[in-house]
């Protein structure tokens, strides 16, 4: 319909114009990938949350509205080299990361906690206990558990290497699927 | 997280409103001007809307930013135009799915009729809400959309168009 093409050029323009204007606070888009459909939102600092289908995306824009800012648009452009980063990595081409993260929705023990997962290397994992030594706190295991709960930046952050010490797989923000998933991918390449 | 819920995303503003908002804009300005007074509208929304309370009608709000380009094309307009008997050229190339014949109509009423159908008929406003934007009582408001809905059954469709 001739309407919708010409609001659908409208809110290009608007995005233009926000990021012009320096009033693009958070950038979104979701991609589509082996463990569904990821939403990715960014500020202007960098990447800021990476959110999986079943934590129900609507929901996830609307606590980013109430924490980081109600200035949120559909703008895919923003996210360019975490999608393309996101595509090599489920094709085991890429083992790390490289993308400015903006690490605002973390705070405290939970995100010491998460700067150390990278340290977890790819295609290995790591004990709930062994990330509380690892964070300088060995007491702190259900802490780390509860770190990796509530990663702003799953995958990008790879709390799915922290599994159980008896060696079960342990939970997952996105479910006990995608664990098992990624995994699998980094054991594979 | 349902407790400290605040204001929607911008994005759901403007897929919730931007096609009204659009629709207005055309009725106002006309087609050509349509584009950029939707623009400038969504786009000092955007700036504003931090500051916006939270249980604020946020259509009104839309309608009220947009009214305020709107009324700044007109003047514009108004220095640019040359004094004449014709009816101003304001929309522009016949375009596909547009009814020109329509617009024309529109374009020929009184301003303040022109605002208040748009207002009223296309962004449902309620006559308080317009009188609110367009200055006024709301009797005046609600006196402005009857005049110009009257007046546009008087001169559409024009005499002699089949439909």
């Amino acid at each position: 319909m001739t309407e919708d093409h010409d609001i659908t050029a409208l809110q290009a323009r608007l995005v233009a114009a926000a990021e012009r204007d320096g009033v693009l606070d958070v950038a979104y888009r979701t991609v589509d990938g082996p463990v569904g459909a990821l939403l990715l939102a960014a500020t202007e600092l960098g990447l800021v949350r990476v959110a999986f289908a079943v934590e129900d995306h609507d929901a996830v824009l609307q606590g980013l509205a109430d924490r980081v800012s109600p200035r949120i648009l559909h703008a895919p452009r923003r996210l360019d080299a975490a999608t393309q980063q996101l595509d090599e990595y489920f094709t085991g081409a890429r083992t790390t990361f490289d993308l400015p993260l903006d690490w605002r929705l973390s705070g405290g023990f939970r995100s010491t906690v998460l700067h150390h997962l990278p340290e977890i290397a790819y295609g290995h994992t790591a004990s709930y206990a062994a990330v509380a030594q690892l964070a300088g706190n060995p007491k702190a295991v259900r802490a780390v558990g509860s770190a990796c709960a509530t990663n702003p930046l799953p995958v990008v952050v790879p709390c799915h290497r922290v599994v159980r010490s008896d060696g079960a797989m342990g939970g997952y923000l996105g479910g006990v699927e995608a664990k098992r998933t990624l995994l699998a991918l980094e054991a594979a390449a | 997280m349902d407790a400290m819920s605040g204001k929607q995303p911008f994005e759901a503003v403007v897929r919730q409103h931007g096609p009204t908002v659009l629709r207005v804009c055309r009725a106002v300005v006309g087609f050509t001007d349509a584009d950029d007074a939707w623009s400038e509208t969504f786009l000092s929304a955007l700036k504003a809307y931090p500051d916006l309370p939270a249980e604020a009608n946020v259509e009104a709000w839309l309608v009220t930013i947009a009214h305020r380009r709107a009324v700044d094309v007109v003047r514009a307009r108004a220095r640019r135009a040359i004094p004449t008997d014709e009816v101003p050229d304001v929309v522009g190339p016949p375009e596909p799915d547009h009814d020109d014949d329509l617009a024309a109509a529109l374009a020929r009423l009184p301003d303040k009729q022109r605002y208040a159908v748009a207002y009223h008929h296309l962004a449902g406003l309620p006559h308080a809400e317009v009188a609110a934007i367009l200055g006024g009582s709301t009797d005046a408001a609600r006196r402005a959309t009857a005049d110009g809905l009257a007046a546009l059954r008087r001169t559409y469709p024009p005499k002699g168009a089949s439909r």
